[in-house]
């Protein structure tokens, strides 16, 4: 097992490498100039140019790659353009918030998906289960922005009852919360559904049945434990779509995190936080990945039984004759 | 005999529309889309004014029997608005999951069906372009191309490359080893009737599913992007882009944001719902 | 006088789906006798799985619709049962063994959790002691006690269907149902198993029901045979009158289709025609179509069942009773 996730682990640097890469390439062919945004419009073309042979914006491609690489690996994230504050210390001040946000949203998610999609797939042929679909799509179908806006129209304006902005108090994090874990719990409940039926027609479920188990225990101990592996997946890519998505959250709650602060530098074309951000999030998300993927392995005893040095050899021998 | 030539000739399209009308939500999801359809092409027919026609005189004015659903900030008649935007929204969903499911399907073809090294480097180049969380990777493209519709629509488009070519190598690669494929080469049917008569079909329906839906998330981006203006801009009423113009007077003219809003729902929904619908229709296995 | 163990009545199940109504069982008479292994003949979709899954009901209602008959178990009314009294039958006086072992095993359960399962749900034992007796019944299907923490993953197909076996047989039932227990197996492994199957049965004193289409392991396993056709049984005997004298145009049709060792004979001969569509079943005879002996009276309604000697029933006008 180790050796898989030390073999997984490795995995991760090629993957971020290319993420490097790929971020300076937008950055360089971004039309739009950088220096004499900085700069102003007072400023002369000559001192504008000798900003740009500063700053490096005219050197080639893999020039401006491994001044890039050779800070990186130095620890040196570079300087905000827009605030002239180290964008670490920034970044590492703000990362929390993200965090919290996407945690608590996919947590939430989870609590309500699951049993959700085990409800609609117990009562497949009733009206429940109709209802349980029709209210899942509509809430993946709605804009989680849109979404928002009303909850915070409703609740916080004329209702008055949570804040309208900030995450000061606790009271500030349930809405983004909230709205985010709607539309995964949604895609939660959807995928939980599908699992639980496919799983359920499967022999081993008559099996179970024909041994004289009660249809509960049927249902949790024996359906249950096969289709909930798969979620394993599924909430790793819902947690990337959580990190994309915290950008607008942030930007509409008013949280101090990574997404507004990304948010921001695009629009300013603040070149140092675009490229770091990129990089901390598709971390991130990189190492959720890799934690789902061992955790699947762990969890389902078919690939753990790849991975698993075996203690001692198995019995070759098989009995040829059956035993009196 | 007569009966089994045309037993054959009642194509997978037939079969799966029958299946499908059973379906009402689906079949009332298909009117619904082609009625956005309609209305987008017919937008300036339709709409009672122009989009950018500003009236200074009636702001923010309650719904009348002049507007019908009011007016925003500048005096522009929002129901106007609405219907104009319609052809917004559906650029964004459509004509970007058109430019993933092209490219993406060539290549996951690519990768399926020659398998090897050229397989690997697309892999592995596809595993790199997904570990950039899917939306943020749209709004660096849209942010580094410069704000505007076309270029959003370009940005999620080029963003969601990987979902179809995945799915049309996996296809690829189960149909590959199925019996019937097996058989085919026996008695040594060429490459591309191969490729013809049995992948193509096969990998077809769940390809069928995957863009249905797609379209629907893609609008929602295309909304979102619009939102935090990187998206359409001022004065072409993208739906998104009225709900974040709305934003700031929320407080005072609350209807303002919820009309795009609802908008932007029906339209994703309708498409979800059909791709639901699709999904049963095509495998009806599934659903029972 | 021999016990009489089973007995099914005049059974008629239907399966509703949305387009058509199924008829799958048309009137079923069985009895099954304490000791006795009697083989189910017939083809794919004659109503084989569907009697053993009536017996256990673990029939999936809807579609499936119990329409009429009787099912009586040691003077217990199946039908009539509570859902937990079936439980305490299931499993423990009645078992089953469904067809491909591939999939009748839990994927994430360890396979001795599993027969321990079937134990303690029927005994009042500590877990403990549930376990060591799991532990009993694999070394009597020939699996060395020290697999017992391991995957059905780790399994070839014939060990699994042997952990089957181990788990129906775990609470001593007095009727096994075996449904094609061997059909997904290779030769050699399905001899192996029945053979497995013919001594346990004989050490716990088990009756069988034997669900096969292969007259092989009828003539090989079986005291009685009973042949099926489009859900009902249109012949009943000892396996010796039924392999020495077929009477049935479909029984013999089957024994007239299997290839024989030393003849000479170029061609097979195959019973012409298909079984008829269970959503649209003719009223006369069922095998009308495809039988040689067939008249117009055959077609008109369906035949009674005759005894044509003592012990040996036919369903079929065409023949008379015999001294």
């Amino acid at each position: 097992m180790l050796r898989f996730i030390i073999k997984r682990l490795l995995l991760v640097i090629p993957t971020l490498l290319g993420i490097t890469i790929v971020v300076q390439l937008f950055i360089v062919i971004t039309p739009g100039d950088p220096a004499r945004l900085l700069a102003g419009n007072q400023v002369s073309e000559e001192e504008v140019e000798e900003l740009r042979e500063e700053m490096g914006l005219n050197d080639p491609f893999l020039v401006r790659y491994g001044n890039y690489m050779k800070n990186l690996l130095s620890g040196n994230f570079g300087t905000s353009y827009r605030t002239k504050s180290s964008v670490l210390t920034e970044m590492l001040n703000r990362f929390p918030y993200t965090l919290l946000l996407v945690c608590i949203s996919m947590l939430l998610a989870v609590v309500i998906g699951i049993p959700l999609g085990i409800y609609a797939a117990t009562h497949q042929y009733s009206w429940k289960d109709n209802a349980a679909i029709f209210g899942s799509l509509f809430c993946v179908s709605m804009p989680s922005f849109w979404f928002a806006l009303m909850l915070i129209q409703a609740l916080c304006v004329k209702l008055k009852i949570l804040p309208v902005a900030g995450v000061d108090n606790w009271k500030g994090w349930i809405l983004p919360c909230f709205t985010n874990a709607l539309a995964y719990a949604a895609s939660i409940a959807r995928q939980m559904r599908s699992n639980l039926l496919e799983v359920i027609r499967q022999d081993f479920i008559s099996t179970a049945r024909a041994k004289g188990q009660t249809e509960n225990k049927v249902l949790y101990k024996h359906a249950l434990q096969n289709a909930v592996i798969p979620i394993i997946m599924t909430i790793g890519s819902i947690f990337g779509f959580a990190l994309g998505g915290s950008l607008i959250t942030e930007v509409i709650f008013g949280i101090p995190g990574l997404g507004s602060y990304t948010i921001t530098a695009l629009m300013a074309r603040d070149y140092p936080v675009i490229q770091t951000s990129v990089l901390f999030l598709s971390t991130v998300f990189c190492i959720m990945l890799l934690l789902t993927d061992v955790a699947f392995a762990i969890v389902d005893p078919r690939i753990r039984a790849q991975y698993v040095r075996r203690a001692k050899k198995p019995e070759k021998k098989e009995p040829e004759r059956s035993v009196a | 005999m007569n009966e089994t030539v045309s037993w054959r000739k009642k194509s997978r399209f037939a079969e799966t529309w029958r299946q499908l009308k059973k379906n009402k939500v689906a079949v009332i999801c298909l009117f619904v889309i082609i009625a956005v359809v309609l209305i987008a092409i017919f937008a300036p027919v339709i709409a009672p004014y122009s989009y950018e026609k500003q009236d200074y005189s009636s702001v923010y004015a309650p719904p009348s029997a002049e507007h019908l659903l009011g007016t925003d900030g500048l005096g522009r008649d929002i129901l106007s608005r609405l219907i104009y935007g319609a052809g917004q929204s559906l650029q964004l969903g459509v004509i970007s999951t058109a430019i993933a499911s092209v490219i993406g399907i060539i290549i996951g073809s690519i990768a399926g069906y020659y398998g090897g090294w050229k397989d690997n480097l697309i892999m592995r180049f596809f595993d790199i372009y997904q570990s950039i969380p899917m939306f943020l990777l749209c709004v660096t493209l849209a942010a580094v191309m410069g704000p505007s519709l076309n270029n959003a629509t370009l940005a999620i488009g080029i963003g969601m490359i990987p979902g179809p070519a995945r799915m049309m190598r996996a296809s690829i690669l189960s149909i590959r080893e199925m019996d019937y494929v097996e058989s085919a080469k026996a008695i040594n049917a060429h490459s591309s009737h191969i490729i013809r008569k049995y992948i193509v079909p096969n990998a077809i329906a769940p390809l069928i599913v995957y863009v249905t839906m797609s379209i629907g998330m893609n609008v929602l981006a295309g909304g979102a992007l619009s939102f935090i203006g990187l998206g359409a801009q001022p004065p072409v009423p993208e739906w998104g882009a009225m709900v974040s113009d709305a934003r700031n007077i929320m407080r005072d003219h609350g209807t303002l944001a919820l009309y795009p809003g609802i908008c932007i729902m029906i339209v994703v929904l309708a498409f979800n719902l059909l791709g639901d619908g699709l999904r049963d229709a095509l495998d009806p296995r599934l659903k029972n | 006088m021999t016990d009489i163990l089973l007995e099914i009545s005049d059974l008629v199940i239907e399966y509703h789906t949305d387009d058509a109504v199924i008829h799958a069982l048309n009137g079923i008479n069985l009895t099954i006798k304490q000791g006795e292994t009697i083989g189910l003949v017939g083809e794919t979709g004659a109503g084989k799985t569907t009697i053993a899954r009536s017996i256990m009901r673990i029939l999936q209602t809807p579609p499936a619709k119990f329409c009429s008959g009787k099912i009586v178990f040691q003077d217990q009314d199946i039908m009539a049962l509570s859902e937990k009294e079936m439980r305490k039958i299931r499993g423990n006086k009645i078992a089953m063994i469904f067809q491909d072992p591939m999939t009748a095993l839990n994927p994430v359960h360890r396979i001795g959790d599993q027969i321990t399962e079937a134990v303690g749900l029927h005994n009042h034992v500590s877990r403990a002691e549930a376990q060591i007796r799991a532990g009993k019944m694999l070394e009597m299907v020939g699996i060395p006690a020290s697999r017992f923490k391991e995957y059905p993953h780790q399994f070839s197909g014939g060990m699994k269907q042997r952990v089957v076996i181990a788990m129906a047989l775990a609470c001593n039932p007095i009727l096994l149902l075996a449904d094609e227990p061997t059909t997904a197996l290779d030769v050699t492994i399905q001899a192996q198993v029945l053979e497995m199957m013919r001594e346990l049965k004989e050490r716990l004193g088990t009756s069988v029901v034997m669900i096969t289409h292969d007259l092989g392991i009828v003539a090989q396993t079986c005291n009685s045979v009973a042949v099926i056709y489009a859900g009902e049984i249109v012949e009943y005997g000892t396996a010796e009158h039924i392999f020495d004298y077929p009477s049935h145009p479909y029984t013999i049709g089957l024994f007239n289709s299997l290839p024989k060792l030393g003849s000479r004979e170029r061609r097979l001969k195959p019973i012409k025609g298909l079984m008829p569509d269970p959503t649209n079943l003719p009223t006369g005879c069922k095998f009308y179509d495809r039988c040689p002996d067939a008249t117009k009276a055959c077609s008109l309604c369906s035949p009674d069942i005759i005894e044509i000697s003592p012990g040996h029933s036919v369903k079929c006008i065409m023949r008379e009773v015999s001294s």
